[in-house]
């Protein structure tokens, strides 16, 4: 049989294949080859075949098969036979494969074979690839050989060690006595790998930490071989561009760094010299600057000193200054890592690193992003937010959700003016609209509702965006919810901020039913688009245009959209005395202390008045509560509550408090359109089918006096106060109406007016029967607005049935105690 | 570090060394996952990334790409040394070196790895050292072929 073709003969023929079937073809001829020259057990050109199968791995193909032959060939006496077994080994077992084990005993002879090169072949494969078994049954051989004085096994040991140590931590307490004097050493190679293995010892042990800490004074040894390292001259062996050893260098300032890591005495040890590595190393290569990041790592991470850290976060500015993007890029890692603990220093480099935003390397431009909203405080606020919104302009896609993410967490901690956080806002939805996070809607939402001021500009602004582009679905959300809101203050024109715009209802309906159907618009989005229509129909005059939106979509294929578009047709036609009160103006949204920007209770005009946002405890509803979809038809226990206010009635003749009978009304909010006026005898309405369950909790008292409000004829009301937090501006008062007759009070019905200055709003009472001689009481609860913090003046008004007869009577009451309205 | 690997600029690998226990088919997918992103690269950004979570440090030379797995606490910057003084090493045992010599001689492109790094860590900060114990094995290895060649039969060159 012909001698196998050599190595170098196969990789050429190989490359000369021009089609990956005929490389396929040739690879399979040759392993066939192999294959039964391996069944022939042919010693000769064992090697020869196992080095070319090493070639055909690396290309891809499958060689297993040579496994078994890798391990005939270390076992072999020939050197050229252990040096390619050895490395078909590293190449083609693993400790996956049970085979490998076969491999220890012949390692155990090779680690004291006569030849070093031998030893080294065993000892590189041992620390290369042992599993843990084979590292068991060879620790005690690597142990010995960290003992020899043969400086070319030394150093391979000890790196056998390190290994062995990482496989079995158990095993690490056996090569303790080896490392007492390996850093008496000259040989730089036995230096290095000496302190890597006192690196992997220290770390993984705090009880060898303290030993080489106390025991073997490792500070002082190796405080003592970098100053050598520096103060000695050129060195040809080792030196790289001027610089000794600096492998050796970064190695021993990496075990200083452990050393000396919350260790008062062994950081001052080591204070000087890091302060001379860190003023005397050259910067122009890449070596010294990897060096000195080196140093700045130990100095930030030990108890250095105020002066050496300020060294140290000057080192890494210079650094950012670099023309090396990757001296760069590695400073902005360091300094992201130090802002939290030494936050002034990195302040000072903040334009630089702000400058960083434009390089060309995105991990560069990510780390930069991160150091910079780390960086943004009070002061800095305005400048910094200019540079963001202009990085969250021109960044990649894969940065802006992020970006405007932190712009928003960023603005609402430090927005200097509630102008600026709207621009901000609206700056960033306009350019990055679509990568906004889902949760950013609701609490962006809340934020305009709060900043009652800037409502006309707010709206403004966005119907504008809108008219330039409604394809990023957060913008348009957030912009049809407020022109749903504050439509009104759009037409109206006014806006004091900027050149309030001239915009017709039409216009503004045509931008929302545009919304509606455009293949742009989300099934949520178009959600959002409906319900403002429907709220405008209490601010607008073009109802009829919107009833015809509304129940054009009452068949709608979309499950949501059609819902609420019956639902809000039933609302045009059989509860339209109702509509006014629940589309009305939405109340300013507390933020309990404790939540996050993302925990909001979203409560919009669809949802049942009664459940009052201010209400403490928070009432949990789902973030998405624009959904929810109004019941009017029960299926909940709350009740929907007939909200008497009058501020915007014009004053009748005889000043400000008004005629209850007459005007009392049910419209709420500044319609502009007059409120149909609902007579007062209402009470099916209110009393029917209405569950008597006290809609409130008791709210921590501030200790007001109760009051008599009212007692005549045997029917005695007392008023008794809390305070509604956290809103100080709000009263509550519940009434308690007792009957000292002998018959009961029957259809009993408590009205209340108010001056204009006020808001008041009724809840449902307990019952609408007093029981006689004192045997109950009927509670109601009557809600207070009063924000200029007037004098509370009331007029009531009463009917009830006694033994048959009706009976009625007005009041006014005017000793309320000052605590329940200053 | 926990691997090296050595492409072409076609994403043919040249050198594959682990220092972490990883099956086969973990290896290749790696590889051709880290391959792809490396070659995607524009020369002018930085020689680091992230990849998974551990960080890359590549270079190129000629048509070679060098590129090192390290873990979180390593350090860069003497990585890339590392790097370098690898080319450097091969550079003087083949006398200018280019792809074409790895190729065609990557079991000593190999020998030498292993003279300079073992379980991923340097083992020998001195150039000269190394080169002379790949010198020394080299003798090594045709000494003992002499020995046991038989007079008449050719010359055992792999």
């Amino acid at each position: 049989m012909p001698a196998p073709i050599r190595l170098r003969e196969l990789i050429r023929t190989i490359r000369t294949a021009r089609t990956q079937a005929e490389e396929r073809e040739m690879i399979q001829k040759e392993c066939a080859a192999i294959r039964s020259s391996f069944r022939e057990e042919d010693n000769t050109y064992r090697c020869r075949n196992v080095a070319k199968l090493l070639y055909m791995h690396m290309l891809g193909y499958p060689a297993h098969f040579g496994q078994l032959e890798c391990l005939k060939l270390i076992a072999s006496q020939k050197f050229t036979d252990k040096r390619i077994g050895y490395l078909g080994a590293m190449l083609l077992l693993d400790e996956r494969q049970d085979v490998h084990l076969l491999m220890t005993n012949c390692i155990k002879n090779d680690l004291n074979h006569s030849t070093q090169y031998v030893q080294g072949l065993a000892l590189c494969t041992l620390g290369c690839m042992g599993s843990s078994e084979m590292c068991r049954d060879l620790a005690g051989e690597v142990e010995k050989l960290l003992k020899t004085s043969n400086s070319y096994l030394r150093k391979k040991a000890a790196l056998c060690a390190v290994h062995v140590i990482r496989k079995v931590p158990e095993l690490m307490e056996m090569f303790l006595p080896a490392t007492k004097n390996l850093l008496s050493e000259k040989n730089h190679g036995v230096l290095h790998t000496s302190v890597v293995l006192l690196t992997e010892m220290c770390e993984r042990s705090p009880d060898m930490l303290a030993h080489f800490r106390k025991n073997e004074k490792l500070v002082p040894q190796l405080v003592r071989i970098l100053k050598n390292l520096i103060m000695s001259g050129y060195s040809p062996e080792h030196d790289v561009s001027g610089i000794s050893d600096p492998f050796l260098q970064v190695r021993i300032l990496r075990l200083l760094r452990i050393l000396g890591r919350s260790d008062d005495d062994s950081s001052e040890a080591m204070n000087d010299i890091l302060a001379q590595v860190a003023t005397n190393t050259e910067t122009s290569k890449n070596v010294g600057n990897a060096i000195l990041y080196e140093t700045v790592l130990t100095i930030m991470d030990i108890k250095s000193e105020s002066g050496l850290r300020v060294l140290a976060i000057n080192i890494l500015g210079r650094f950012l200054l670099n023309n090396d993007k990757n001296i760069r890029y590695v400073a902005l890692t360091s300094l992201l890592k130090t802002v939290q603990t030494d936050h002034n220093a990195v302040q000072r480099h903040r334009s630089t690193i702000v400058d960083c935003l434009k390089d060309l390397d995105v991990s560069i431009k990510r780390r930069a992003m991160e150091l910079s909203f780390a960086l943004v405080n009070g002061n800095n606020i305005r400048g910094m937010m200019k540079e963001l919104l202009y990085f969250l302009d021109s960044c990649d896609p894969e940065f802006k959700a992020d970006c405007a993410s932190g712009v928003f967490l960023a603005a609402e901690k430090y927005a200097p003016s509630k102008r600026w956080h709207i621009d901000t806002i609206m700056r960033v939805l306009t350019t990055a609209g679509s990568y906004v996070r889902d949760d950013s809607v609701p609490n962006l939402i809340q934020l305009i509702t709060n900043s009652v001021e800037m409502h006309a500009y707010t709206v403004q602004r966005l119907y504008k965006a809108l008219l330039d582009d409604i394809s990023q679905q957060p913008l348009v959300q957030v912009a049809s919810w407020c022109i749903g809101e504050y439509g009104d203050l759009l037409v109206s024109g006014q806006c004091e901020e900027e050149e309030p715009i001239q915009v017709t209802e039409d216009e503004v309906l045509d931008v929302l039913e545009g919304l509606l159907v455009s293949n742009l618009s989300t099934p949520v989005t178009r959600g959002y688009s409906l319900t403002a229509i429907m709220k405008l129909s209490t601010r607008f005059t073009s109802v009829n245009r919107i009833k015809k939106v509304v129940s054009i979509y009452g068949s709608s294929i979309d499950v949501e959209l059609q819902q609420r578009a019956v639902e809000y047709n039933a609302l045009f036609k059989k509860y339209d005395h109702m509509r006014p009160a629940l589309l009305e103006r939405m109340p300013i949204m507390e933020k309990s202390a404790s939540n996050g920007p993302t925990e909001i209770v979203q409560t919009n005009g669809e949802t049942e008045p009664s459940v009052e946002p201010k209400h403490p405890p928070p009432v949990t509803q789902p973030a998405n509560q624009a959904n929810d979809l109004l019941d009017l038809l029960g299926g909940n226990d709350v009740v929907p509550v007939i909200q008497t206010t009058m501020p915007t009635k014009p004053a009748s003749a005889g000043g400000e408090l008004l005629d209850l009978l007459g005007d009392l009304s049910l419209s709420g909010g500044p319609a502009p359109a007059p409120a149909p006026s609902v007579p007062t005898s209402q009470p099916p309405f209110l009393l029917d089918g209405l569950s008597s369950q006290p809609l409130f909790n008791d709210i921590a008292a501030a200790a007001i006096p109760p009051m008599t409000a009212y007692n005549k004829n045997g029917l005695k009301i007392d008023f008794t106060f809390e305070r509604a937090n956290p809103n100080p501006n709000i009263a509550v008062i519940t009434i308690h109406a007792s009957n000292s007759t002998e018959a009961d009070m029957t259809d009993f019905v408590f009205q209340a007016a108010v001056p204009k200055t006020f808001q008041l709003q009724l809840l449902s009472p307990s019952s609408n029967v007093v029981p006689a001689l004192n045997q109950g009481t009927v509670t109601q609860v009557i809600r207070v607005l009063n924000p200029q913090k007037q004098q509370l003046r009331m007029r009531i008004k009463l009917t009830y049935t006694l033994k048959g007869s009706p009976v009625q009577d007005l009041a006014e009451v005017n000793n309320f105690p000052p605590q329940s309205w200053q | 570090m926990q691997f090296m690997l050595l492409f072409s600029r076609q994403g043919k690998l040249r050198l594959q060394k682990w220092y972490v226990p990883l099956c086969d088919k973990e290896k290749k997918k790696i590889t051709r996952e880290l391959v792809q992103t490396v070659l995607a690269r524009k020369p002018k950004m930085c020689s680091f990334l992230e990849w998974r979570d551990l960080k890359i440090v590549y270079k190129r030379y000629a048509s070679l790409y060098f590129c090192c797995a390290i873990e979180d606490q390593d350090n860069e910057l003497i990585t890339l040394e590392i790097i370098h003084r690898y080319v450097e090493l091969l550079d003087k045992y083949f006398g200018s070196v280019c792809e074409l010599d790895i190729i065609f001689n990557f079991e000593k492109a190999y020998f030498i790895l292993d003279e300079f790094l073992l379980g991923g860590e340097a083992q020998e900060t001195s150039k000269k050292n190394v080169l002379k114990a790949i010198e020394q094995a080299d003798l090594l290895q045709e000494v003992t072929q002499e020995c046991q060649t038989p007079p008449f039969t050719m010359k055992m060159n792999i």
